[in-house]
């Protein structure tokens, strides 16, 4: 049989993976407001469930991005720069690995909530979660901006998306200052080394939002060019 | 002379055979490459490529096959050298042939791209030189052909560029894409089928005696293009807005639309390929006839029969029924699929060129040509990863073959000339 050029000329898109990739990384990141609930509530039995989950789904996560990253050599001619790529699933990946941090951290530390913390905390979860879930927004109309060549409408209506992922984002900075006060307020009550862990996750938890902002701007890179 | 009358025969019977060999391997191997993206896209079963393939190879052949047979027969040497052994340029031929069909077996079993173009043609310069002397070959016309090979592709890619940049900004650059998709798609069809046709027509049906005006080959071709889009209307007007599918990727609707339009652009690309490569087959073949037939005058003038051209067709046919069914499944099965719009404009963009080629009686490798199609719709930004390697691949298989021809010619040559002689 003579083997057949074209049969090996375009290969699998790596904007397929980044798409897989997100998605995982959002069933993952869904985890953590449940989790920090289940702490809340005091149920351990299910706090510990969440967090073995997070782990699950972190793993599912690193298998795509391993072999989408096994997948990309520097022969391969793509609409978008290969670096520009491979940050996005090195930012997506962060998102996965800060929920697994936080859910290790509070496993570790057997933490627990102050009372006047329970709800800031949930809604700077959710807040942050609102950012995440946006960005997989905002990655899912890759398929459409390879269709439209990156220009055109497509490329302004995500430009649009891209700034209101800000816009949202920015929301999220607010909830996790307000968090941050909070505990500011209560931090004579603590222990000094709980303080400084509490510190710690209400960072992480500002990261995730974060991270799904950056996604978010490094898109904005793939449109440019 | 006398050899001619003597073994005449012999000679018409061994280029046949080993024609016939080419024709069936050209059928079974390199139409895979011509209806690949077609199938890979999932428009066309591999049924439906079978059934397609065999029709419009054997009519590109038929209608369209002669100007590069008549390049192979005769634009590359120049017989002028040997007009009192006129049984040299048979010996060449069949060794140019016998040389082809060695390395495409060889090829086939190693599992070795190979394009029967480069072969037959370094087959031919490589007896030209050692056989008679570098002073018989067509040095310009030689250049023309490999210049040829490298423009070839880029033209392919150019258009399909152009094609998919049309079809962003008519079709889905637009807040209605779908209804904008079912507008446009009759011009898209008609575009190919009037390309096609036209190009065919245009002074190129002599062999059949007819000729045509320049008025009458456009008439021609506009009534082939109506036909077409009339039909592409017809398989498209029943197709309807896939709401659930439109949510994942807005722009599904619009590609089921575009799906029937690639029963067309790979009828073209059948087409395309048969025009042109047939002559690896039967261009030594007919050089072979007319030497022998005429007993040994080399006239330039000659015509191609047409029963040549028929077997040339036939042997694809039957290539393409024995062995092809399994090499297009094994393609439509590893080939990563094309979106029906970037499919079609890669398609039509290499059928379009290779017919054009065709037409002016130059010989090129439609897989290099398809892989200038692909590399276009990439260069417009339309396809997630295109892995140079083959490309580079590629390139290097030109290498080789080029000066395998020539050598596995010159030494089938020797040898005949001494059994002969």
């Amino acid at each position: 049989m003579i083997s057949n050029p074209l049969a090996n000329l375009v290969k699998r898109s790596p904007l397929v993976s980044i798409q897989e990739h997100m998605r995982a990384v959002l069933e993952c990141a869904r985890e953590v407001p449940g989790l920090l609930e289940a702490l809340s509530d005091g149920n351990t039995l299910e706090f510990e469930q969440i967090k073995d989950r997070i782990c699950a789904k972190e793993d599912e996560a690193d298998k795509i991005k391993n072999a989408l990253r096994g997948r990309l050599p520097k022969s391969l001619f793509m609409p978008i720069d290969r670096r520009d790529l491979l940050e996005v699933l090195h930012i997506q990946d962060s998102i996965a690995d800060t929920a697994q941090d936080i859910a290790d951290l509070l496993f570790e530390r057997q933490m627990k909530i102050p009372e006047e913390m329970k709800e800031p905390i949930l809604v700077a979860t959710r807040s942050s979660l609102d950012v995440c879930e946006f960005s997989l927004k905002v990655i899912e109309e890759l398929d459409e901006l390879l269709e439209m060549g990156f220009r055109g409408n497509e490329a302004r209506q995500v430009e649009e998306m891209v700034d209101k992922l800000n816009r949202i984002e920015d929301d999220a900075d607010a909830a996790e200052r307000a968090l941050a006060q909070t505990l500011f307020r209560i931090e004579s009550k603590l222990d000094p080394v709980s303080v400084i862990m509490w510190y710690r996750i209400i960072e992480w938890i500002g990261d995730l939002a974060d991270y799904a902002e950056k996604v978010g701007d490094r898109i904005r890179l793939f449109i440019a060019r | 002379m006398d050899i001619l009358i003597e073994h005449g025969a012999v000679f018409i019977g061994i280029a046949i055979v080993f024609g016939l060999f080419m024709t069936w391997g050209i059928g079974a191997n390199d139409v895979a490459n011509a209806m690949g993206t077609s199938v890979g896209s999932r428009a066309i079963t591999v049924k439906q490529a079978i059934v397609i393939a065999a029709v419009f190879e054997f009519a590109g052949a038929f209608l369209a096959g002669g100007h590069v047979t008549k390049t192979i027969r005769k634009g590359i040497i120049d017989p002028s050298m040997i007009s009192s052994q006129p049984e040299i340029l048979v010996y060449g031929m069949l060794a140019a042939l016998l040389a082809s069909a060695t390395w495409l077996f060889i090829a086939s079993t190693r599992g070795w791209p190979v394009s029967t173009t480069h072969t037959i043609v370094g087959a031919i310069v490589g007896f030209g030189i050692v056989g008679i002397g570098p002073n018989a070959v067509q040095w310009t016309k030689i250049s023309t052909i490999v210049a040829s090979w490298i423009v070839s592709p880029v033209v392919g890619g150019v258009i399909a560029y152009l094609l998919m940049i049309s079809i962003r900004k008519l079709i889905l650059n637009n807040a209605h894409p779908f209804e904008k998709a079912k507008q446009w798609a009759p011009l898209y069809v008609f575009m190919v089928g009037f390309i096609v046709a036209l190009v065919t027509v245009f002074k190129g049906l002599k062999h059949l005696s007819i000729d045509l005006t320049v008025l009458q080959s456009f008439l021609v071709a506009v009534l082939v293009g109506l036909l077409a889009s009339f039909l592409g209307w017809l398989l498209i007007r029943k197709i309807r807005v896939d709401k659930e599918a439109d949510k994942d990727f807005h722009f599904a609707s619009v590609e089921k639309v575009f799906t029937p339009m690639m029963l067309f652009t790979a009828s073209a690309m059948a087409f395309a390929h048969g025009s042109n490569d047939v002559a690896n087959g039967i261009g030594p073949l007919a050089a072979v006839v007319s030497i022998v037939g005429s007993g040994g005058e080399l006239a330039q003038k000659s015509t191609l029969p047409i029963w040549i051209l028929f077997l040339g067709g036939g042997g694809i046919v039957v290539g393409l029924a024995t062995m092809g069914y399994r090499v297009m499944r094994t393609i439509g099965e590893k080939i990563t699929p094309l979106t029906p719009t970037k499919g079609f404009c890669a398609t039509l963009a290499a059928a379009a060129t290779v017919v054009i080629a065709s037409r002016t009686g130059l010989p090129v490798s439609t897989t290099q040509i398809a892989v200038g199609g692909v590399i276009g719709v990439g260069m417009a930004r339309g396809i997630g990863a295109i892995d140079l390697r083959v490309v580079g691949g590629v390139f290097v298989s030109w290498l080789i073959t080029l000066p395998v021809g020539g050598i596995l010619a010159a030494l089938f040559f020797f040898t005949l000339k001494g059994m002969f002689s």
